[in-house]
């Protein structure tokens, strides 16, 4: 029998049996009895420098590891200062459990000091919440709340757990029993006769794509992705998130398709027959304009969202399940045939979409964002674990670092973070300590979170940071380029010396201005013991390319101007 | 893709608080136009029963079932709009009737089988029952005396026969969009 407990220390041992050792938080009056409590929990806790980078770290640390993130704040501005990395996590469908203190029961409602109605506010980006007024509630909803976040279509929860329920004293009751809720089912299986339906549509296919997804990297689908391609020779593209799901190294790789999309990857899909899309959802990023995608292609969407099909796209087939038992389902069924002609085809693209930005940029000396990416992408050898924030540098990675594995590249993708980055990269750390972690972010981005360097040096922790420093919010400058007729309002930026930021925080800081530059400071950064932060000053009025216009179709791409010759150097 | 129409769905929701605005929110949210919204407790203790018209095409109505059954509360949701099923509204109409027009409005509103509810020396109050078009024919011969004030109910609906909105029926979702 269980001996009387307060609800504070109820909910440590609640999260301890989830298999919780680490949690990201910061303290404050309504949380104050479970930080109490927490003295005596096992369960590592980061003391983040703003909530936001809490939910960021819960965020990052789930994407890697495959489990639920938690990250924990008090209530009124520290849950509030939670929100946008909850929104973060839904638009991404990453399993997060955010806990918070509220208020003492008596007081909900009455506006009282730090009262915030949090369920209200995280209710459109939770995928669930809970209010919790008793002691007696808290171990059945933190169980709850792990499986709704963790289980279907994963998502963000809420748990707001008034400071009276984390006071007040129950003898808990544990249960080890699945968890059963009357009103959430969140399995679904693709039927036998659908499956077989898609194979034959897959065996009839002249031309067909494989779209990848992140449902890929989240369903641990990779082999399986993997047997399927060997077996049908069909080539693949990728999503942003889908990126690593399919080893971009592999012959049958197209790379990323959309509006920062490869141009050969959108030409394919823009030409072929059959679209065969796996735990991807159709995004305005990845279509370009609805009613010029891919206009000849049927589509089989394979996706564990039954209110994800025809949203935006319309499906021909719609294989509504977990897409590892989709795949494990269709692989037996289809055949190989021969793609010889779609996929020379496809090598047309290639040829005629002219060559990589980064073999057609002047070799002058001059530091472009792609030059630091691929040369990290050669040095690293494309093992390390990247984190980038959200911009130019961001697809700029996704274009240059070829990532081979799922789990290695997190990004936000749905919501588009800035200041993702850094505090993710710090979760991402903590899921994986061996992994050799790149921070990549821009000078704007960089700024809105780095907070956290602070956190890196208390903690102990190692990262490598890359800032893709060019003056600019650059993306958003590349668009007044494009669209606005270069009023460049707003986007000028200035930035503190990073190199001193670095030193005053007790981290190593390095310049780089120059290509020539980028192997020896990523080197040093490599051997360094501690973190060490590389401020590369790029060329300023790039931009990424090529590039749909939000709008326009899928194959209508703004192209890189001028190109120049390949060289040999940069293959 | 098919032309909108008006539809009606039951849904079967956990009696907790919050649940109702989970439930409009998600409308608003992906901007589906509610026309009525109704709630009540049910027979089965716990479960509250909300019926919801709203206009929708069949595609939209297949995904606005699909984003319901994403919410952890809801229990069962049946579109009821291609099923038999028995549809009832309750309007309460004050209508201006002097001794002069008294006469002719109770006639009117014998007709339609409305009840008189108050008699005041410049007012009569009426409640009818009935499907939607019912309601919109009575206040639309009233108002030509002049309606005061007019309180509608929403629609509640129940499927015929012998059936129940079950919430063991919660079938698998249709996995072939074709």
């Amino acid at each position: 029998m269980s001996s009387p407990r307060t609800g504070a220390q109820i909910l440590w041992e609640a999260l301890r049996r989830e298999g919780v050792d680490v949690v990201f938080g910061y303290p404050g009056g309504a949380i104050m009895p479970a930080y109490d409590a927490l003295l005596e929990s096992p369960i590592r806790h980061v003391l983040v420098r703003h909530e936001q980078g809490a939910s960021h770290m819960a965020d990052g640390y789930a994407r890697v590891s495959g489990k639920v993130g938690v990250a924990i704040a008090t209530s009124g501005p520290g849950a509030t200062n939670l929100v946008t990395g909850i929104a973060t996590a839904m638009l991404d469908s990453v399993p997060l459990v955010c806990i918070t203190g509220q208020v003492s029961s008596r007081f909900i409602g009455s506006d009282a000091f730090q009262e915030t109605d949090i369920t209200g506010v995280t209710l459109p980006i939770t995928k669930h919440n809970y209010l919790v007024t008793r002691a007696e509630d808290i171990a059945k909803t933190i169980r709850e709340a792990f499986y709704v976040a963790s289980s279907g279509r994963p998502g963000p929860v809420l748990v707001d757990i008034t400071k009276d329920a984390q006071q007040a004293i129950t003898v808990p009751v544990w249960s080890d029993a699945p968890v059963r809720m009357r009103g959430y089912r969140p399995e679904h299986r693709a039927g036998g006769e659908d499956l077989a339906r898609a194979a034959t549509m897959i065996d009839r296919a002249k031309r067909p794509v494989i779209l990848a997804g992140h449902g890929i990297v989240k369903a641990e689908a990779s082999a399986l992705l993997h047997d399927f391609v060997a077996k049908t020779g069909i080539p693949v593209a990728s999503t942003l998130l889908g990126l690593g799901g399919f080893p971009a190294t592999h012959p049958l790789s197209l790379g990323m398709m959309g509006m920062h999309g490869e141009a050969w990857v959108n030409h394919a899909i823009q030409e072929a027959d059959l679209l065969i899309a796996f735990g991807m959802r159709f995004d305005d990023r990845v279509t370009g304009k609805l009613d010029t995608f891919a206009v000849n292609a049927q589509k089989i969407h394979c996706e564990l969202d039954p209110a994800e099909i025809n949203k935006n796209v319309r499906a021909d087939i719609a294989l509504v399940g977990d897409v590892r038992d989709t795949l494990e389902g269709l692989v037996p069924l289809v055949s190989r045939r021969d793609r010889a002609p779609w996929l020379a085809r496809i090598a047309e693209f290639r040829g005629d979409s002219a060559v990589r930005d980064i073999q057609t940029m002047p070799h002058d000396g001059r530091l472009f964002a792609a030059h630091v990416m691929h040369d990290l992408w050669r040095i690293t050898e494309g093992k390390a674990l990247v984190v980038t924030d959200v911009g130019q540098h961001q697809m700029w990675e996704a274009q240059y670092y070829k990532h081979d594995h799922p789990r290695k590249l997190v990004t936000s993708g749905g919501l588009g973070t800035m200041g993702f980055a850094l505090p993710a990269a710090i979760g991402a750390k903590f899921a994986s300590p061996g992994d050799e972690v790149w921070v990549i972010a821009g000078d704007g981005g960089f700024q809105m979170t780095a907070c956290e360097l602070t956190t890196i040096a208390q903690e102990g922790i190692k990262l490598h940071i890359a800032i893709i420093n060019n003056g600019y919010l650059g993306m958003v400058r590349q668009w007044q380029q494009f669209f606005y007729d270069g009023r460049y309002s707003a986007t000028p930026l200035r930035s503190p010396d990073f190199v001193k930021l670095a030193e005053a925080h007790g981290l190593t800081g390095l310049r780089v201005t120059a290509r020539h530059e980028v192997e020896a400071a990523v080197q040093r950064a490599r051997a360094a013991e501690g973190t060490v932060v590389i401020d590369f000053r790029v060329e300023q009025e790039d931009s990424v390319y090529p590039m749909v216009p939000a709008g326009a179709a899928l194959h209508d791409m703004i192209r890189r101007p001028n190109p120049i010759l390949e060289t040999a150097e940069d293959d | 893709m098919t032309s909108t129409r008006l539809r009606t769905y039951i849904m079967h929701v956990e009696d907790l608080p919050g649940v109702l605005n989970r439930v409009t929110s998600l409308f608003r949210r992906r901007g589906y136009n509610i026309d009525s919204l109704t709630v009540g407790r049910t027979e089965q203790p716990g479960v509250s029963r909300m019926t919801i018209v709203m206009e929708a095409d069949d595609e939209t109505a297949r995904r606005i079932e699909a984003n319901l059954y994403k919410l952890v509360n809801v229990l069962k949701v049946e579109d009821t709009t291609r099923r038999p099923c028995v549809q009832r509204e309750l309007a309460l109409i004050k209508v201006r009737a002097d001794q002069a027009s008294r006469a002719h409005v109770l006639q009117l509103a014998e007709v339609f089988r409305a009840r008189v509810l108050d008699v005041a020396p410049e007012a009569l109050i009426f409640e009818i029952t009935g499907p939607r078009d019912k309601i919109d024919g009575l206040a639309g011969v009233l108002a030509e005396y002049g309606i005061v004030e007019l309180v509608r109910t929403g629609a509640v609906a129940m499927l015929r026969s012998a059936e129940a909105v079950a919430e063991q029926a919660q079938e698998q979702p249709r996995t072939s969009a074709a």
